[in-house]
C-alpha cells in the first residue's frame, strides 16, 4: 500500500508504515531537517509542523493520519524568501543551541496567523507547550511581536 | 564537512604554528596527530579559517572568536570561518567548559592572527619592495601608505606555506583599536536555525546510514538475564546487539529501530538503588574520598552558642536538553569516525578507543553541534552507543535518544548539602567567624580518555574509572572579608546517581547557600542586605561599583529584608538580592528578583530578575545578553521546579511532565546593566548568572513572607508547608 502527503507544495508518496509518526517521514523520507525529535510525546514542540494552518505535533501523528497539506518551517519561508517571524527571529537574535527554534518559529506563524496583533497572554498560550531550556523565551516573544508589527 | 575539505586541499596556505610550550597559552595541551598546530589558514580568495579547540554549543562563541580574529588580523569579519573541530585537525584545547573559551582559549587564536598579520605584511614586503612599516592593514588589504599599491591577503599568501611561530610575547592590539570587537555582530549560525537547515548532530545522515536504539538495564546496575528475540520476530531486518549488560536494536529505519526497542521482551537481574527517604543524609552518606578545608583563617573554634546555623541542600537535577542526544558512528575495517557532540572530542576518543578494542590512531572524533548541552549530558554516551552498534553490525549507524533515556541516562548535576555557622562581631554589624561544611559528590566524570566513565563502559565491564573530585568546591569561598573563616570540602565520590558537570558546577549550590545564609546573617544584624554584604567588600572596588550599577538597575531601597511582611494578605510581594564573583577570579553578578508568593498555594511568580554583570572586556554585547537572559532564565527554571525524583529502581522523573521547567507564562522581566571594562581582561559569561538567581529568588521570598526556604527547588508544596509552619 501507498500513502500520500503534500509538504511544502510538493505531493510525496510515502514508504513508511501506516503509524509511523509524521516526524520521522518528514526527517528520513523527505530529509526536512527543520522539524526536530525532542520527545515523542507532544510535551515539548521541537517537532512542530503546520497542517491546516495549526500548529501540529508531529511526533505523535499518525502519518496515515494526515489529511492535508502539511508545512514545515522550511515551507515558510527561505533565505531568499522569508517569512516575517524567520525575519524577526533573526532582527532578535532570538536562538542560542537553536534545536526548538524549528517547533517556535512555526508556532509563532500559526499564532500570528490567526492573530495579527497577538498580546502577552495570547503568546503565553500559544507558546506554553513549546519549551526552550537556553532561556530565549523573551527573544522569542520580541521577534513575534516584530513580525506582528511588520504584518501590520 | 565536504567543503571544508575542498578548503584545505585548495589552500597552500598561511600556517602559523607554535614553537612555545603550550601549556602557557591557555590550556593547550599536546595533540599527538601530525599537523595539527595550524590555528588558522587564509585561501586565495581571502576566507580566513580558524581553528578553534572550542566548539560551539550555542552559546554564540564562533561569533565571538571570529570578531577576535577580525580585529587582531584587521581582515573583514564576513571572511572569517571557524571550522569544525576534529581530532585531526584541530588545536587540543580540553574540554568547552568551564566559561573558558573566549576567557583563556582565545587566547591562543588571538595571538596566531596577530602572528599571521605580522607574516602577511612580511609577505607584502617583499611583494612591494618596502619595508614593513611603510605598509597597512585594513579589511583583509595590505596597502602601501601614500599610494594606490594594494593586494588582497588571498592574493599575498597565494601558493605560499609560510611557517611561523608565536609565542606568549606576540604582541597583541591594544583594545582601543579594537573595532569588531566589542560590537554587537548577529550571530553566524543563527539565520540557519531559524530556516531550518542548520547541520545539528540530530541531522547528520551518512550514505549506508542504519539507525540504532539502545535498551538500558532496569533496575540501573541491572545484568542482561535473557533476550527473546521471537519478540520482534518477522521486523526486516532488525539486529539485536548485546554486550554484557548493553542491548540494541539495529533496523534500517528509525521508526523501525524505535518499535523494536520496544517490542523486544528483556529480561533484567539484580540491581537497583538503595532506598533514600533523605536526601540530604543519603548525600551525606556517599563514600567520601578526601576533606580539605579549602580556607583556613583565624580562629573558628569561638563560634559560640549564639551562632546562626543553617543547612542548605540542593537536589539532583537532569541537563534537559531539548534534543536527546545523538550520535554518528562508522566501525568498519579496524577504523571508527565517530560524529559526536562532546564537549571534548580530545578526551572521548581514547576512552572510544578501548571500548572498541581500537588503537586511538584509528579513531576520529568529529564535533557536530547538537541541541544545547549545558554540560555533561548523554552525548559521549550516545557517540559510545552508535560506536558499539556500528561495530557489531559493519555498517554507519545513528542513534538517538528516546527522551525518557535523556531524563533517565544524563549524568545529572549532583545533590550537595552545604551546612554553615557563623556569628556576628560585638557591635552586631559585621560578621567575625564563619565555618562552612559542603557536601558534594566529584562534578565531572566526563571521559577524561577512560573508558570506566562512559556508560557502556560501565554496561560492559570495563573497569571502574577512578573518580577524580572536581568542582564541588566551586564557589564553596565567599569573596567577603571574614576575619575567621573556615571552608571544609567533604569530597565525596561518585554520587547516589551517577553525576557529572552542570552549568556552573559547584557554584551553583555553593552561591545559593551563602549568599542565602548571608541574607540569614544580615537579618540577624537588622541591617539592609545590600548595605551588609557592602560592608563586607570594602577591599575590592569592582564588586562594589557593581553593587552600585545592580542597586539602581533594580531600584534598590535600603532596609532590613523581611521589614513589613503582611501575613494576612493572599498574595505578598518581596524583593531580593545576590553577589558572586564567579570561581572568585572571574566575572563579578549580582541579581535582584521581585516576586510575588500567593500565600496559599505557595506559587511563587516571578515578575523580573535585575542582573548587573562585569566580565571585563566585552566581545559581544548581544552575545553576551543573550547568554546572561539565557542563565537567568535556566536557573530560575532549576530553582522553582527542578528535581531528579528516583526510586530504588532508577530515575522516575522521565518526561517533560514528571520533571518541569518554565514556560513562557512563567518567564519574568529581565533587566540587565553590563559594565564595560575594555582594559581588563576577558572573562567568561556562559556560567556566571546562573549561581546568583537561586539566592535572589529566595532572599525575595523571604522577604515576602519572613519564611525562609533552604532546600531547592522551591515548588508551591513546598513553599505552601514552609509558610504553614512558619
Amino acid at each position: 500500500m501507498s500513502l500520500k502527503i503534500t509538504v511544502n507544495g510538493h505531493t510525496h508518496e510515502v514508504r513508511a508504515t501506516p503509524d509511523t509518526p509524521l516526524l520521522y517521514v518528514l526527517r528520513d523520507e523527505l530529509q526536512l531537517d527543520g522539524p526536530k525529535f525532542g520527545c515523542g510525546l507532544a510535551q515539548c514542540g521541537a517537532c512542530t509542523v503546520m497542517v491546516k494552518g495549526r500548529a501540529t505535533r508531529s511526533c505523535v501523528l499518525p502519518v496515515a493520519a494526515v489529511d492535508a497539506p502539511v508545512t514545515t518551517v522550511e515551507g515558510l519561508g527561505t533565505p531568499a524568501h522569508p517569512h516575517p517571524v524567520q525575519r524577526a527571529f533573526i532582527a532578535e537574535q532570538a536562538a542560542q543551541c537553536g534545536y526548538c527554534t524549528s517547533g517556535m518559529v512555526v508556532a509563532a506563524a500559526a499564532l500570528i496567523a490567526t492573530h495579527p496583533a497577538p498580546t502577552d497572554a495570547q503568546m503565553n498560550q500559544a507558546l506554553d507547550g513549546n519549551l526552550c531550556r537556553c532561556g530565549t523565551h523573551l527573544r522569542i516573544k520580541r521577534a513575534i511581536k516584530r513580525a506582528a508589527a511588520e504584518r501590520a | 564537512m565536504l567543503a571544508r575539505a575542498r578548503f584545505l586541499a585548495g589552500s597552500a596556505g598561511l600556517v602559523v604554528s607554535f614553537a612555545v610550550p603550550r601549556a602557557a597559552l591557555g590550556q593547550v595541551v599536546g595533540n599527538p596527530s601530525a599537523g595539527v598546530d595550524a590555528w588558522l589558514a587564509i585561501d586565495r580568495s581571502g576566507t580566513i579559517l580558524v581553528r578553534f579547540g572550542k566548539v560551539e554549543l550555542g552559546t554564540g562563541i564562533a561569533t565571538a572568536v571570529a570578531q577576535i580574529v577580525a580585529d587582531e588580523l584587521d581582515a573583514p569579519f564576513a571572511q572569517i570561518r571557524v571550522a569544525e573541530a576534529d581530532t585531526n585537525d584541530t588545536p587540543d584545547q580540553g574540554y568547552t567548559a568551564g566559561s573558558a573559551s573566549l576567557s583563556s582559549g582565545a587566547v591562543p587564536v588571538r595571538q596566531a592572527a596577530a602572528e599571521a598579520r605580522l607574516a602577511v605584511l612580511a609577505l607584502a614586503a617583499a611583494h612591494f619592495g618596502v619595508t614593513t612599516d611603510r605598509l597597512q592593514t585594513a579589511n583583509g588589504v595590505v596597502a602601501v601608505r601614500g599610494e594606490s599599491r594594494r593586494a588582497t591577503y588571498g592574493e599575498l599568501v597565494d601558493g605560499q606555506a609560510l611557517h611561523r611561530t608565536i609565542s606568549a610575547a606576540t604582541k597583541v592590539k591594544d583594545p582601543d583599536a579594537y573595532r569588531v570587537v566589542g560590537q554587537p555582530i548577529p550571530r553566524v549560525d543563527v539565520p540557519d536555525k531559524v530556516y531550518g537547515s542548520y547541520a545539528y548532530m540530530q541531522n547528520l545522515r551518512v550514505p549506508g546510514m542504519l539507525h540504532g536504539r539502545v535498551i538500558r538495564p532496569t533496575p540501573i546496575g541491572a545484568t542482561l538475564a535473557s533476550v527473546d528475540e521471537t519478540s520482534i520476530a518477522g521486523m526486516h531486518g532488525v539486529r539485536v546487539v548485546k554486550r554484557d549488560a548493553f542491548l540494541g536494536v539495529v533496523a534500517p529505519t528509525e521508526w523501525a529501530a524505535i518499535t523494536a526497542m520496544r517490542k523486544l521482551k528483556v529480561t533484567w537481574t539484580g540491581g537497583g538503588l538503595a532506598p533514600v527517604n533523605d536526601l540530604a543524609a543519603a548525600v551525606r552518606a556517599v563514600p567520601q574520598l578526601s576533606e580539605k578545608a579549602i580556607v583556613d583563617t583565624g580562629n573558628v573554634a569561638a563560634l559560640g552558642s549564639s551562632a546562626l546555623n543553617a543547612t542548605y541542600v540542593w537536589p539532583y537535577q537532569t541537563h534537559g536538553s531539548i534534543g536527546p542526544s545523538c550520535g554518528v558512528a562508522d566501525v568498519r575495517d579496524g577504523k571508527a569516525t565517530i560524529w559526536s557532540s562532546t564537549q571534548g572530542i580530545f578526551p572521548l576518543r581514547p576512552a572510544i578507543a578501548t571500548l572498541l578494542g581500537l588503537p586511538q590512531s584509528a579513531v576520529l572524533v568529529k564535533y557536530v553541534e547538537g541541541s544545547g548541552c549545558y554540560g555533561h549530558n548523554g552525548s559521549d554516551d550516545a557517540a559510545a552507543d552508535a560506536a558499539l552498534l556500528s561495530q557489531a553490525v559493519g555498517a554507519p549507524v545513528r542513534v538517538q535518544w528516546m527522551r525518557d533515556q535523556e531524563h533517565g541516562w544524563d549524568p545529572k548535576g549532583p545533590a550537595m548539602v552545604m551546612a554553615h555557622s557563623a556569628a556576628l562581631d560585638s557591635a552586631g554589624t559585621h560578621i567575625a567567624t564563619w565555618r562552612s561544611d559542603v557536601w558534594s559528590p566529584s562534578h565531572s566524570t566526563r571521559p577524561g580518555g577512560d573508558v570506566g566513565n562512559l556508560l557502556d563502559g560501565r554496561l560492559t565491564n570495563a573497569p571502574a574509572a577512578k573518580v577524580v573530585f572536581t568542582g564541588g568546591d566551586r564557589d564553596a569561598k565567599v569573596n567577603y572579608q571574614i576575619p575567621n573563616y573556615r571552608v571544609t570540602m567533604h569530597n565525596l565520590s561518585d554520587g547516589i546517581l551517577h553525576s557529572s558537570a552542570m552549568r556552573g558546577l559547584g557554584g551553583t549550590q555553593n552561591t545559593f547557600a551563602n549568599e542565602s545564609f548571608m541574607d540569614e546573617l544580615a537579618a540577624a544584624a537588622h541591617a539592609d542586605p545590600l548595605g551588609f554584604r557592602r560592608a563586607h567588600l570594602t577591599n575590592d572596588q569592582r564588586a562594589l561599583d557593581l553593587l552600585t550599577a545592580l542597586a539602581r538597575l533594580g531600584t534598590w531601597q535600603a532596609r532590613p529584608a523581611a521589614a513589613n511582611v503582611d501575613r494576612s494578605a493572599a498574595t505578598v510581594r518581596g524583593r531580593g538580592l545576590s553577589f558572586v564573583r564567579y570561581e572568585n577570579t572571574e566575572a563579578y553578578v549580582g541579581c535582584i528578583a521581585d516576586v510575588v508568593v500567593n500565600r496559599k498555594t505557595g506559587q511563587v511568580r516571578v515578575e523580573r530578575l535585575a542582573i548587573a554583570h562585569d566580565c571585563g572586556l566585552i566581545v559581544n554585547p548581544d552575545g553576551l545578553r543573550n547568554q546572561i537572559e539565557g542563565n537567568a532564565i535556566q536557573a530560575m527554571s532549576r530553582t522553582l521546579k527542578e528535581r531528579v525524583a528516583f526510586n530504588t529502581s532508577g530515575v522516575t522523573s522521565l518526561d517533560w511532565h514528571s520533571y518541569p521547567i518554565v514556560r513562557f507564562s512563567d518567564v519574568p522581566e529581565v533587566t540587565i546593566a553590563l559594565i564595560d571594562r575594555t582594559h581588563e581582561p576577558v572573562l567568561g559569561a556562559g556560567e556566571a548568572t546562573t549561581t546568583v538567581i537561586a539566592p535572589a529568588l529566595g532572599n525575595a521570598i523571604y522577604d515576602a513572607t519572613g519564611v525562609r526556604l533552604r532546600e531547592v527547588p522551591f515548588t508551591p508544596d513546598r513553599v505552601a508547608a514552609a509558610l504553614r509552619s512558619a
